[in-house]
């Protein structure tokens, strides 16, 4: 029987249709748009900076009309969980914001080349350049800049204490202090998160080395010491007294983040350990509901230390415009951009000068003023054990081990020292999956 | 067919339709006089056989070269062939009914989650179905109107079914407000094992529910109603006529949904990780979850043991697919 051709035809031009559609959607990230070259940015916001690097951007463009820069927001859970299987892939975006920054090193491009002027970058940024080198790649190479320096710093409720009648502990005060005094305030006003800490292995860290743990011990992780192990036993013991609310840890869970952000901007935290990075939106959501304030980093046997941390923006080596890469790169870095940058994002400038000559922050908020204060303060007391881990390439292997087997003792799927021994596995198994040996 | 001239007076999508119909016709009827009818129809099936072959068939044969291979790397060329011992890590356990026992005690901890689950919802679901199609079936007011009120969950995205549930179930949603209100407690339903493992199951017969309402239903009206009628003449009463010709006439229907659901449960992924994330702690990580994050969520990507996970599913709902198809033979030939 013969086929009518026009059913044939009919069905190759739905094929080729779609063909083309399909290939069409994946082209090029970085299209030419008439005569200005497109460059990407992959961003995600913790607060404000998103709209402030635009407006930034925007004047950038209007200097640089060959150029049009794409700001591409995203949660930080695509950062985190698809940005790396992007880049493995070969695609993705010129430019991230990261916080993996040793961990997705060897993506980043060296810009040093194609930079106006290098110098300036060793100048004032030679403190976390380390942070972003690759292992392997060039020892003074350029491979990003700090969007934000960052570090682990508490914040009180501090109405609540009011309301309970109960000082605020003094600036040395320990864990255990904080942790008595907290639960006190709870229990009086009725707030379900004495304490709440970001459910993050970066965050347990500074408690960690406050109470005496190594982490490291050369190029190589050295978790289970008695340091740490005394660390984890706090967390767990608070997780069975109440001190820590098992609603916020327990919820999640392997090594899925969570803040609790939310909770503190509703007033039922009493004592969250975060870090600098709530300051902008906490000066949004919090503003005058109540009064609250960073305070300094609680002490343990070994020290009182925060981690520091941030975010970077970092060139991707895969991008097909290196020479606009860093010319956005410097745009952003130069000083007049990056002090505007952080006084209306409140963060933490990452630059030398800047931190020696202060930056005129744009709030009226005396809570953000005295936070700031406190902050800027606690960076010069951080241990370098705290920057050493920091600037770890590998780091995020040790942090997910602790938070996923953490929190399985914590809700009784194991003892506590099964959840030791279950760490250092973990550890092992990411390490071996890296093709690096360790005991 | 109209020949090509005769489409010059109309507009010019006709006429570049009339000139596509022309264009190829004397190439694909040589092309048939060659191959035959029966040639031209593996020609016309190609183009999707292509489509199948690069994003179906390609990713499973890769996937099965990432579950032989080691290291974190994405790109094939770069990873190091290491046989089975994937499977080997997996399967290293001193029992496998104590997970602390197995090596990778998260993969058994999800099997194990995923057997209870699954237990339990098809469970429910078969039997919520089964009361549902037989209440839907019967002359009750509004019927058309709760036909579709059962099926609306299935048009939902999952994701939105999760959030709306998990607003509902939070220490300050709507089931806590109703529960404060009648004089009880505040109940953390999702920040406790017992409570997240009930919520999943439910929310998910909850939303997949209607679709095999609607299977189970479509198989009642195919039952003749002469049957009822005969045996409401005999004076049978309605448990019996119930047991002897429902059930029974039912039963190919009921098999096939009891598969589709079982195959359906193992995959659940979606509503409970947006519900629970898999938590608290591990009680609601189910197998899905488990390589989801072992390949994706995990900072060394741990491809190679994810895909050795993902095959063991896979062979597990090969099984379940075999015997859906040996009770619908076998339904056909009875």
């Amino acid at each position: 029987m013969f086929i009518r051709f026009k059913t044939a035809a009919a069905s190759l031009a739905v094929f080729g249709a779609s063909t083309l559609m399909v290939f069409g959607a994946m082209g090029s990230a970085n299209a030419q748009t008439g005569q200005a070259t497109q460059v990407r940015i992959m961003w995600y916001s913790d607060g404000n900076e998103g709209e402030v690097l635009r407006d930034l951007l925007d004047r950038f463009e209007k200097q640089n009309t060959d150029i049009k820069v794409v700001l591409d927001r995203v949660p930080y859970k695509t950062i985190v969980e698809q940005l790396p299987a992007l880049l493995d892939s070969g695609q993705g975006p010129d430019l991230a914001r990261v916080t993996d920054l040793g961990g997705l090193s060897r993506h980043y491009l060296d810009v040093r080349p194609y930079l106006k002027n290098a110098a300036y970058f060793d100048e004032n940024f030679a403190s976390t350049m380390p942070w972003f080198r690759p292992a392997g790649g060039s020892k003074n190479g350029i491979y990003g800049v700090m969007s934000q320096l960052a570090l682990t710093i508490p914040f009180v409720n501090v109405t609540l204490f009011e309301q309970a009648g109960i000082p605020l502990p003094g600036p040395k005060a320990t864990w255990d202090d904080w942790a008595k005094a907290s639960k006190a305030v709870a229990d009086k006003v009725k707030a379900p998160y004495p304490i709440a800490f970001d459910r993050s292995g970066h965050r347990v860290s500074g408690l960690a080395i406050s109470m005496g743990g190594k982490m490291l011990d050369g190029d190589k992780p050295s978790l289970l010491d008695d340091g740490f192990k005394s660390a984890m036993k706090k967390v767990y013991d608070w997780h069975g007294n109440g001190t820590m609310s098992k609603a916020h840890w327990g919820s999640a869970g392997g090594t899925t983040y969570r803040g609790a952000n939310e909770e503190f901007a509703n007033a039922q935290v009493v004592f969250y350990m975060s870090g600098t990075w709530q300051l902008p939106q906490f000066a949004k959501t919090v503003a005058k509901s109540f009064n609250w304030q960073a305070v300094p980093n609680p002490c343990g046997t070994a020290g009182c230390t925060g981690m520091p941390g941030g975010a970077a923006l970092v060139p991707i080596k895969a991008t097909k415009h290196p020479r606009e890469v860093a010319r956005v790169l410097e745009y952003f870095a130069s000083e007049p951009v990056y002090q505007e940058y952080h006084a209306r994002t409140l963060f933490l400038p990452a630059h030398a000068g800047l931190a020696k000559k202060g930056v005129a922050y744009q709030t009226d908020d005396s809570n953000v003023k005295k936070s700031l204060a406190v902050a800027v303060e606690q960076v010069a007391l951080t241990s370098p054990i705290a920057f050493q881990l920091q600037g770890y390439e590998h780091n995020r292997i040790m942090f997910n081990a602790i938070i996923s087997r953490v929190n399985q003792a914590i809700n009784n799927e194991m003892s506590l020292n099964d959840s030791f021994t279950r760490m250092q596995s973990d550890i092992v198994e990411g390490f071996a999956a890296k093709g690096i040996k360790i005991p | 067919m109209k020949r090509l001239e005769s489409y010059s007076t109309d507009p010019w999508p006709a006429r570049a339709y009339g000139f596509v119909m022309q264009a190829g016709e004397p190439f694909f009827s040589a092309l048939q006089r060659r191959i035959g009818i029966k040639g031209m129809a593996y020609v016309f099936v190609a183009p999707n056989l292509i489509f199948f072959g690069l994003f179906v068939a390609l990713p499973m044969a890769l996937n099965v070269w990432y579950a032989l291979s080691g290291s974190n790397r994405l790109l094939i060329q770069e990873r190091p062939f290491i046989g089975l011992d994937n499977f080997r890590a997996l399967l290293d356990c001193a029992s496998f009914l104590e997970v602390n026992s197995c090596r990778q005690d998260r993969f058994w901890r999800a099997v194990h989650n995923s057997i209870f689950f699954v237990f339990l919802q098809v469970g429910a679901m078969v039997l919520l179905s089964v009361v549902a199609a037989l209440l839907l079936n019967g002359k009750i007011k509004g019927r058309g109107f709760f036909r579709a009120v059962f099926f609306f969950p299935v048009l939902l995205s999952p994701v939105v079914v999760a959030l709306i549930w998990k607003w509902v179930l939070q220490p300050d949603g709507l089931l806590n407000a109703l529960i404060v209100w009648s004089g009880g407690e505040r109940i953390a339903f999702l920040h406790n094992a017992s409570w997240s493992f009930f919520w999943t199951v439910f929310v998910s017969v909850w939303s997949h529910m209607g679709f095999y309402t609607l299977i189970l239903l479509a198989g009642l009206q195919a039952i003749p109603q002469e049957l009822y009628e005969a045996a409401e003449i005999d004076g049978t009463s309605a448990r019996r006529t119930f047991w002897r010709i429902t059930m029974p006439l039912l039963l190919p229907t009921l098999l096939v949904v009891l598969i589709l659901s079982l195959i359906r449960g193992v995959q659940a992924f979606e509503e409970v990780f947006i519900l629970t994330g898999g938590g608290p702690g591990t009680a609601t990580q189910y197998i899905v979850q488990y390589i989801y994050e072992t390949a994706f969520a995990n900072q060394v990507h741990l491809l190679g043991l994810a895909a050795a996970a993902s095959l063991l599913v896979a062979a597990a709902l090969m099984l379940l697919t075999l015997m859906q198809l040996r009770i619908s033979y076998h339904g056909k030939d009875t």
